[in-house]
């Protein structure tokens, strides 16, 4: 391997031959190349093919270890995604490709472009019972802020990153910071967040985040309160009491609704923190990232001690968290002091249960943008028109194939998963805003009822002949083909 | 970010196309239809591993190849080893030479030994591995040119021929080259013989010092490249006749020799729509074959040799880059 190379020359980690390539010229596979100092594919323009077999791929790719059964697709209809079709901008001029085909008896029309979101951003949703930060503080990337904490759901926290404030109402680096973020995390990438007075997370979409260095493996089962209710059959008569500690409402089992119609023998536990109704704590502890999404470590730090009107020697104690992932057995000595034993074996299955039936954890990354003027232009001569056949559903909205889910209201906001798109389907110009692909897909005779550039349509089999700049790529398994025609019509 | 291997069928439902990192394959089976899904189901297994094998032995297989080099592992790899060994006293040649042959071969081999195959091909990016039995045969179409494709001749290749490998080398292939030729293509056993003759042809159809060709340290455009600091052709102004005929002279003896050591079958050399073709000893010596196969590969560019066009036959798969995205 040589050791000195120019500045700008990258070294490309799209496959194990790891090539170093410089500035100007293509890898060994001629796909990826350098350019002025960037790694960037050159095969630009994805189109997707739709499997024989009900429109679902049987198996699009064949994973590295993964089991395979032996089959292989076999093409069939073609989709023109906006991915490298580039964009109307700044001029207003029709989309740069208008595409009919004929699906199922139908004529459709899909007119393809790239969006420019200056009005963009990412809701990220981290699954996670550990505390990222306190609601409404701010979310940093390499020190620049690029969103802020919005609220805990369920099992996992929400982040809400980008917006047009970050991208050009800040400073120019601000801008410049929040627009590779969201490019990144829209690309797959793991991008680094720090956020005030909380956690740094490393989180790339479907993946598990990674909260100050640790991976997270599970989402929690329920809240403690909830797994009680859950196992406290697997664990009568194995234990005399259980403790299931959560930053939101710790349950303990004598205690609980569910351990009372048991006959579970009273024990006086006494927890730290504000009891909700019986069995049912909140607060037990600071919230963290240790034990239940709480700051402790140590989970007898919530219990005060045992008294003697209640509690007996040998007594047996369950500690576990809401995943699982943390447990503690103890036994009472004689002086009521808990003891840390091994886990009994008879326990051991109601812990590994909890596990099992947390689901992974990922983070989720939704892409949300807003079409805006020039790009409904490219579209239609009368904009509001396509506002509207979307509105009523005439028109179908997908991202590089996936679909987009429409906020209801004024104007195309919309929202699409960004792993259910083609790698890399993202890009951004430097002013800064991100460049998205967008389909708009629709019967023939509705788009010239919208007013659409009728004049520019070109049938498919004119698209596919342009080889040179194209990609074919099986589509995602879990979207609906784009193309399928829409119950509705307003053909008349 | 690594992207997971490509395994698909083309649209024309018959051909299975395998892509990873830089490799690219385009394969055909014949035979009963189970046995085809069978073959195309080995090849795919056998596939997905092959990148991360290589990869894992690349500095081995990027250095020089000499008598008591350390021999690689891998089972590519030591095809490889094998295919360029003949040439390591001579000249200088990497493993890597040879690697698209290796590959292919490696491929048909699984698929061949999964399935009864009636015929196959794998090719991986022009150079191509073959399987034919029962009397079966190919009709090959040999392009001189990959960035516009244009039949310079074309070729049959039956069971009976002992060619089960064909590989193309030339400056404007996708690999670097020494030489100046537009194409050598080479007919041998195997694959992997192909792809490593191929390539040593290839450099030697050459003009030492000519001022008209332009040649630049392999490592100023790929910086890790196997060839490290060795001058590789990035182009060739239009030659005169007798230097483009004395350059083809030079790999032609090159390829009279290789051809007299058992390395290779016969090859076609062309240079700016000059073409030379070494036809099969036998078929001098039987003057037998000669006529078959001089009749097939067709000479057709500079209008001296043939017909003013080859026949395209209706199977024909082009030597070249192919179009991965075809």
């Amino acid at each position: 391997m040589p050791d000195v190379f120019p500045p700008d020359t990258v070294r490309c980690d799209a496959c194990p031959v790891l090539c170093y390539i410089k500035r100007g010229h293509a890898g060994a596979c001629d796909r990826y190349a350098n350019v002025e100092g960037q790694l960037v594919r050159v095969d630009p323009h994805i189109l997707l093919d739709r499997a024989k077999s009900q429109g679902t791929p049987l198996v699009p790719f064949l994973e590295r270890e993964g089991d395979w059964d032996g089959k292989i697709l076999k093409g069939q209809e073609t989709f023109v995604t906006a991915i490298g079709a580039g964009t109307t901008y700044p001029d207003y001029k029709p989309a740069p490709f208008i595409v009919s085909s004929e699906v199922e008896g139908v004529d459709m029309v899909t007119v393809v472009t790239e969006g420019i979101f200056s009005y963009c951003g990412v809701k990220l949703k981290i699954d996670t019972d550990r505390h990222l930060g306190p609601e409404r503080n701010l979310v940093r990337a390499q020190g620049e802020p690029v969103g802020h904490v919005t609220t805990a759901e369920y099992g996992s926290q929400m982040l809400s990153l980008g917006g047009v404030h970050h991208l050009t109402g800040g400073s120019k680096s601000e801008g410049r910071v929040t627009c590779e973020t969201l490019l990144d995390l829209c690309n797959g990438k793991e991008v680094e967040l720090t956020i005030d007075e909380g956690a740094s997370v490393r989180v790339a979409a479907g993946k598990p985040p990674v909260v100050n260095g640790q991976r997270e493996e599970r989402m929690r089962v329920g809240c403690g309160s909830a797994t009680i209710g859950m196992f406290a059959k697997q664990w009568f008569g194995k234990v005399d009491d259980v403790v299931v500690v959560d930053d939101h409402i710790t349950g303990v089992l004598s205690e609980h609704q569910a351990g009372k119609l048991l006959g579970v023998r009273e024990t006086g536990i006494a927890i730290q923190g504000r009891r909700s109704t019986p069995g049912r704590y909140f607060q037990v502890a600071e919230p963290g990232t240790g034990w239940g999404g709480t700051n402790i470590s140590d989970p007898l730090t919530i219990l005060k001690p045992f008294k003697p009107k209640f509690a007996w020697p040998h007594l047996r104690l369950l500690m576990v968290s809401t995943t699982g992932e943390q447990f503690a057995y103890y036994e009472l000595d004689e002086t009521l002091r808990p003891i840390e034993k091994e886990l009994p074996d008879t326990l051991k299955e109601s812990v590994g249960r909890i596990r099992e039936n947390c689901e992974p954890a990922l983070t989720t990354v939704l892409f949300m943008g807003g079409a805006g003027g020039s790009l409904r232009a490219g579209v239609t001569e009368n904009p509001v028109k396509l506002t509207d056949s979307v509105k009523r559903k005439l028109t179908r909205v997908t991202c590089g194939g996936a679909p987009a889910y429409i906020w209801p209201g004024g104007g195309i906001t919309f929202m699409v998963d960004v792993t259910r798109m083609p790698e890399n389907a993202f890009g951004y110009v430097p002013t800064p805003a991100l460049v998205a692909p967008i389909e708009f897909t629709l019967k023939k005779g509705d788009y010239a009822v919208l007013g659409g550039h009728v004049d520019y349509v070109r049938p498919l089999a004119d698209v596919l002949k342009e080889k040179e700049r194209q990609r074919q790529l099986v589509s995602h398994a879990q979207n609906p083909w784009p193309l399928k025609p829409h119950a509705g019509s307003s053909e008349s | 970010m690594r992207e997971p291997a490509l395994i698909r069928m083309l649209p024309d439902g018959r051909r299975l196309h395998l892509h990873d990192g830089p490799i690219d394959l385009i394969i055909e089976a014949d035979g009963p239809p189970q046995a085809i899904s069978t073959a195309y189901e080995a090849a795919a297994r056998r596939f997905v591993p092959i990148l991360d094998e290589l990869c894992c032995e690349l500095p081995l297989l990027r250095s020089p190849a000499l008598k008591n080099s350390e021999r690689p592992r891998g089972l590519i790899a030591r095809r490889m080893f094998a295919a360029v060994e003949p040439y390591c006293e001579d000249c200088f040649i990497t493993p890597m030479a040879s690697v698209a042959g290796s590959v292919a071969e490696e491929i048909l081999q699984s698929m061949v030994g999964a399935a009864p195959l009636d015929r196959a091909y794998v090719n991986n990016g022009g150079d191509i591995a073959l399987h034919l039995a029962n009397n079966r045969i190919y009709k090959i179409g040999m392009v001189e040119r990959p960035d516009c494709p244009s039949l310079f001749g074309s070729l049959t290749i039956t069971a009976a021929d002992q060619v089960r490998g064909i590989a193309t080398s030339g400056w404007r292939g996708r690999s670097f080259s020494l030489g100046i030729a537009d194409a050598v293509t080479v007919l041998a056993d195997s694959a992997p013989a192909a792809d490593a003759a191929a390539t040593v042809i290839a450099s030697a159809v050459n003009l030492p010092d000519h001022p008209g060709i332009k040649r630049v340290p392999a490592r100023e455009i790929s910086p890790d490249s196997d060839l490290g600091d060795l001058l590789v052709t990035r182009g060739v102004e239009q030659l005169a006749q007798f230097d483009i005929d004395a350059a083809l002279e030079n790999g032609f003896r090159v390829a009279t020799r290789l051809r007299g050591r058992g390395l290779i079958h016969s090859a076609a050399l062309c240079l700016q729509k000059r073409v030379r073709v070494l036809p099969p000893s036998h078929a001098l010596a039987a003057n037998l074959g000669t006529d078959r196969f001089l009749k097939r590969v067709v000479c057709t560019l500079d209008g001296s040799s043939g017909p003013s066009a080859p026949e395209i036959p209706a199977e024909l798969e082009l030597i070249g880059r192919t179009n991965p995205h075809a």
